[in-house]
């Protein structure tokens, strides 16, 4: 199978890559909120502090 | 944490290549049937998480165990991204093979209600401001929601509609080739870890801002103004 002929998914392209795709970007999200929050926290905190 | 990262990598990295590269075509549905690898995991991921949610609300309210609030609300925006996961692909899936993107079937409605009682409960957790009110709240309102996960299990036995049946979870044997099945549980593996991952992320946050006022909170602001 030549690498055109995987992405090609046998003329699903769209509908395989797009789900695949989609689910990469709300798992990263998933991942990436938590650590912008807990950064987030820490600054407001340190604000408070002074 | 690390090591449960790595965990995760190596067993979508196997699940993918199997799924994607060495399963081969279905003999109806041609390729298009590869997103099963993330349809029905993501789909088995929204119920479980729930019941975890479920349950841990529950422990919350009987015990006012903490933690278990803690894991209870952190899971639920895990579980709204899984059934989201779940609803988008299956669209998508859809389309090609059934010709539509969605129909009102018993399967797919009741999934879509999974995914509003997911929003509620996020909704009603940041509505209340006193979080352990807001986690009993929370707890009940998931608590009820519990009848709709039969449902989502046993519509396609008990509304035949455009979607299809069990092709794992059936006892005496899966309807599936070996080839397809060992690349589907890889996958439904790789997103409990990593479920497990992104519990301890929020879980995280949510205890560094419900115990702001306390002194070992304090102390780890301190440490990070140096």
């Amino acid at each position: 199978m030549s690498i055109q002929e995987f992405f090609a998914m046998g003329g699903y392209a769209f509908y395989v890559w797009t789900s695949y795709g989609l689910t990469l970007i709300v798992l990263l999200a998933n991942i990436i909120i938590p650590i912008v929050q807990r950064n987030q926290f820490f600054r407001q905190s340190l604000k408070q502090k002074r | 944490m690390p090591w449960l990262v790595v965990i995760f990598l190596l067993l979508t990295a196997a699940g993918l290549y199997g799924g994607l590269y060495l399963a081969p075509p279905d003999y109806q549905q041609g390729d298009s049937y590869r997103i099963i690898y993330i349809h029905v995991p993501s789909a088995w991921m929204s119920l479980f998480i729930y019941m975890v949610m479920a349950i841990a609300g529950a422990i919350g309210l009987i015990w006012r165990i903490k933690l278990a609030e803690i894991v209870a609300i952190s899971s639920a925006p895990i579980g709204a991204s899984f059934t989201f996961i779940a609803l988008v692909t299956g669209s998508l899936w859809g389309k090609p093979m059934w010709g539509t993107w969605w129909v009102w079937d018993a399967r797919l409605t009741s999934e879509l209600i999974l995914l509003f009682l997911y929003l509620g409960v996020i909704g009603l957790y940041g509505a209340i401001d006193d979080k352990r009110v807001a986690s009993k709240a929370v707890a009940i309102l998931a608590l009820v929601g519990v009848v709709n996960i039969p449902i989502i299990h046993y519509s396609v036995e008990w509304w035949n509609t455009l979607h299809q049946g069990p092709t794992v979870t059936k006892m005496d044997k899966p309807s599936i080739h070996v080839s397809m099945l060992i690349p589907l549980l890889l996958m439904a593996l790789s997103f409990n870890v990593y479920y497990l991952i992104a519990l301890i992320q929020r879980a995280r946050v949510e205890l560094l801002e419900r115990e702001r006022t306390a002194q070992w909170v304090k102390n780890r602001v301190s440490e990070r103004k140096q």
